[in-house]
């Protein structure tokens, strides 16, 4: 049983200089247990989806189910079983660091003991120990970072959606963070739906990827797979593989990749 | 149920520690209405103001509501800065009750200008007010229910328009006819009758004559009965829509 499926999941923003067709039809299925890489440019349509999956922003149209349950019918039951890190994070600046993790697990519904105890868990998987008692405000771009993922771990959640989770972090950090998924699925089963313009760390952490462009989904696959298909050999860099599916200027033969 | 109540007080929680990090938020409105008692309040004592009692029996009342309605109603730029920050969509996507999301933050704010109120009271006490305690009480409930209705909808409204520089604008566009037509400064009792029957579509009309009455010692009055219908309609009205926006914010 897939733990996410979707069917042709819409979204059209209407603009005062028209609509925009931000998601198009987007069919998909992730297992129970998948690290699943969601690739496209900028503008692809890889954040709304997510809004759309953790019941942010309503469809206008398709289906889906997350989790065992139906995104439009009982938004209240998937948002039990999911955690999400929004591209641009969301933590109060006035607030201190702990503060915002116990909360988050209150909402949650940890009891208070468990939530105070989660947050020291948490500050040490991500390194935040030392800043716990700092506001958010006082923290430099990769600490927040990682304070956001923090948050969105809280309550081990079945599903977690991670939007562009490494954006800022040092090279140690995202080693760390890419470690930290590898253990939530092995050790939790967790799933995880991450968006990544890094494609090493796609090649890396995925076991399958979705390709989206231009709100439709272009091509799926194991990284090895895209690679054989679209970049023309296994060996062939998942850069190239890219920029072959979405149809962007194929990189001159001897770039290497500007990913980090 | 008790998700919803804990919920709540978890968030109440949240924003009144805001709160009282911010001295100057706690006491900032209660200023201009002091302005007003000091400076203001003086120039009535001789007239005839039209009504029962003295003129800080009806100037008070006024006041109290003058500082609920400019108060509460912009109580939605709080959650403009949380859409902007990323907080409000986080609690979105947490399986937090959307009343519970509408509710932690209108009862701090209610709490807050119950507080100022008790202020002003107390000033107003010193400089010659009489009024009898229950009165004095109710008009504290009418604040509480009152600042309830309009920070929902403040809310609700801020959520709509997002760009705090559309939402200033209208809502001192609302605050100052709201303010006027109300009869919140001087009893309507002194207006023309095309100005008092306008007077009458205002909400707060009602509010306020219910809290002269109570400060007066008239609890059994139609001015109380409509005062209460009033602000209980005002109040589910404002939380319905509030919760909804709630529901659907971040389009
Ligand atoms: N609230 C909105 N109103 C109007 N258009 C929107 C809104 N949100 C997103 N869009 C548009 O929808 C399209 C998809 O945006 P989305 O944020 O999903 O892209 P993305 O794939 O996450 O891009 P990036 O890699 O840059 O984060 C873009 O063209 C964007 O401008
Ligand atoms: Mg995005």
């Amino acid at each position: 049983m897939a733990i996410i499926s979707t069917a042709g999941l819409t979204r059209t923003f209407s603009t005062k200089a028209g609509p925009v067709e931000a998601v198009r039809g987007i069919d998909l299925t992730v297992e129970r247990g998948e690290i699943l890489g969601f690739l496209g440019p900028n503008g692809a349509g890889k954040t709304t989806t997510l809004r759309m999956l953790t019941t942010l922003l309503a469809p206008t149209g398709g289906a889906a189910t997350v989790a065992g349950h139906d995104l439009l019918r009982d938004p209240a039951g998937v948002r039990r079983r999911i955690g999400y890190v929004a591209q641009s994070g969301g933590v109060d600046p006035q607030v201190s660091v702990r503060e915002e993790l116990v909360t988050q697990g209150r909402l949650y519904r940890l009891p208070r003991a468990e939530a105070a105890a989660r947050a020291e868990e948490l500050a040490r998987d991500l390194s935040l120990t030392d800043l716990m008692d700092r506001t958010c405000a006082a923290l430099s771009g990769g600490q927040r970072r990682r304070l956001d993922i923090a948050m969105g771990l809280t309550h081990r959640p079945e599903v977690l959606f991670l939007d562009e989770p490494t954006t800022g972090l040092d090279p140690g950090s995202r080693a760390d963070l890419w470690d930290l998924v590898r253990r939530l699925r092995d050790e939790y089963g967790t799933t995880v739906f991450l968006t990544t313009h890094y494609l090493d760390e796609a090649d890396a952490l995925s076991d399958r990827l979705v390709v989206v462009d231009k709100g439709r989904v272009a091509a799926e696959g194991t990284p090895s797979a895209l690679k054989l298909r679209y970049g023309g050999s296994i060996d062939a860099t998942l850069q190239d593989t890219f920029l072959a599916i979405t149809g962007r200027t194929p990189a001159p033969v001897d770039t290497t990749p500007v990913a980090v | 149920m008790s998700a919803f109540l804990s919920d709540t007080a978890l968030l109440f929680g949240r924003y009144a520690r805001q709160t009282l990090r911010s001295k100057f938020q706690m006491l900032f409105g209660a200023l201009m209405p002091l302005l007003y008692l000091v400076f203001f309040g003086p120039l009535l004592t001789g007239l005839p103001l039209g009504t029962q009692g003295d003129s800080w029996q009806v100037l008070v009342p006024g006041l109290l509501l003058q500082l609920g309605l400019f108060g509460a109603l912009f109580a939605g730029f709080s959650v403009i800065i949380e859409q902007q920050s990323g907080v409000l969509e986080r609690m979105r996507a947490a399986p937090v009750s959307r009343l519970a999301l509408l509710l932690g933050r209108v009862l701090r704010d209610a709490a807050l200008f119950v507080f100022q109120a008790v202020l002003v009271v107390l000033a107003a006490t010193a400089l010659g007010l009489r009024a009898p305690l229950a009165g004095v009480l109710i008009g504290f409930a009418f604040v509480g229910v009152l600042t309830t209705a309009l920070a929902s909808l403040s809310y609700a409204l801020a959520l709509k328009v997002s760009r705090p520089h559309d939402f200033g604008p209208l809502i001192n566009g609302l605050s100052m006819p709201s303010m006027l037509l109300s009869g919140l400064m001087l009893p309507m009792a002194l207006a023309p009758g095309w100005l008092d029957a306008l007077s009458h579509l205002m909400p707060f009309r009602y509010v306020v004559d219910a809290m002269r009455a109570g400060y007066v010692g008239d609890y059994t009055g139609t001015a109380m009965l409509y005062g209460v219908l009033m602000s209980a309609a005002l109040v589910a009205a404002a939380v319905t829509v509030g919760t909804r926006v709630f529901r659907r914010a971040g389009a």
